[in-house]
């Protein structure tokens, strides 16, 4: 990105002029991560905001904080948000030969990649666009954090989490990301089996565990069509 | 509280990684094709898993109390099309009013 061609910096606020409207529901988003990191007692304030910083990843973080705030281990709050992160494998792979310079540059870019930027950049047929890629991603990360930001500090001021029904903003917030993941009859089975999982074993195992457990169902995809 | 920033160091470096992997490292040489459609489900399996749990789950006991109100109020809002936020709010809301009322 040192030479800045025209065309590049035209693509670069193309991208961050279409990720707008999104940034506002990202915005939102973040704002909701704040408020529940701080009065469900999942996280804290600075946590919550360094998590946005670091992770940018809206379900995993969702993910890691509902777990903390139900008691579960911290080793299962890490390990699901890593395995709700592992679909960023092959997102990462199939956006990697558009994004260019050394290795420290591309390891820059590969962070502006959430689902949002990875849509925003497809340009069909497998092409990708970098720099409207960089664009987008950029404002939802500023939209992502400052969101936080602004939930943090709102939600210090709120009251009681149970009598705000705040504790049935967790699972809402789950079935929608759940709900935008269910594009096939595999992924519906694989949400099924997961969900009984995670029912079954939990008067068995630490909060947190059915959860991991639920990774179970994933080996479907193992299975030939 | 210690325990936290252990959290956040984790999950942080460990999301870094898996997001640079493909483009530092791996190149544009595609997954095997097992490996891609068992990572293509787990992230619905996982949340569905933390709809199960958030909704019914209470430490180790399974209860069904308000949140279940404020789910099913989601899962309709959701089916008309409603934006994720709105989504959040209607099922808070709806909780909320049931324990107001004593319903659940």
């Amino acid at each position: 990105m040192a030479a800045d061609s025209p065309p590049i910096r035209f693509e670069l606020r193309r991208g961050a002029v279409t990720a707008l409207p999104l940034a506002v529901a990202v915005g939102l988003f973040g704002v909701s991560f704040g408020v529940l990191s701080v009065t469900t007692g999942g996280m804290g304030a600075l946590p919550a905001m360094v998590m946005s910083a670091t992770t940018f990843a809206g379900s995993a973080q969702f993910a890691a904080a509902s777990i903390l705030a139900s008691g579960g281990q911290p080793i299962a709050a890490v390990a699901a948000a890593l395995l709700l992160n592992a679909r960023y494998l092959p997102i990462g792979v199939s956006v990697a030969r558009f994004l260019t310079g050394g290795p420290a540059a591309r390891f820059l870019k590969s962070q502006l990649v959430v689902d949002e930027s990875w849509a925003i950049a497809a340009q069909g047929k497998g092409e990708f666009d970098a720099s409207r890629l960089i664009g987008a991603g950029i404002v939802l990360w500023l939209a992502w954090v400052g969101g936080t930001i602004i939930g943090v500090v709102g939600g210090e001021a709120l009251g009681d989490p149970a009598a705000l029904g705040l504790d049935a903003a967790f699972p809402a917030l789950f079935l929608a990301l759940m709900a935008s993941q269910l594009t096939s009859s595999r992924t519906v089975l694989a949400a099924v089996l997961g969900g009984l999982i995670a029912l079954g074993l939990t008067p068995f195992t630490p909060p947190g565990v059915p959860i991991i457990a639920a990774a179970a169902a994933a080996s479907i995809g193992l299975a030939r069509r | 509280m210690t325990g936290i920033w252990g959290v956040v160091a984790a999950i942080g470096v460990g999301t870094m990684i898996i997001k640079a992997a493909g483009p530092v490292v791996l190149g544009d040489r595609p997954l095997p094709p097992r490996v891609q459609s068992v990572v293509a489900l787990l992230a619905p399996a996982l949340l569905a898993a933390l709809v199960a749990t958030a909704t019914f789950g209470t430490g180790q006991e399974l209860r069904v109390d308000a949140r279940v109100i404020g789910v099913g109020v989601a899962a309709v809002a959701l089916v008309l099309r409603a934006p994720v936020l709105l989504v959040v709010v209607l099922a808070a809301a709806a909780a909320a009013v049931a324990r107001l009322l004593g319903v659940a």
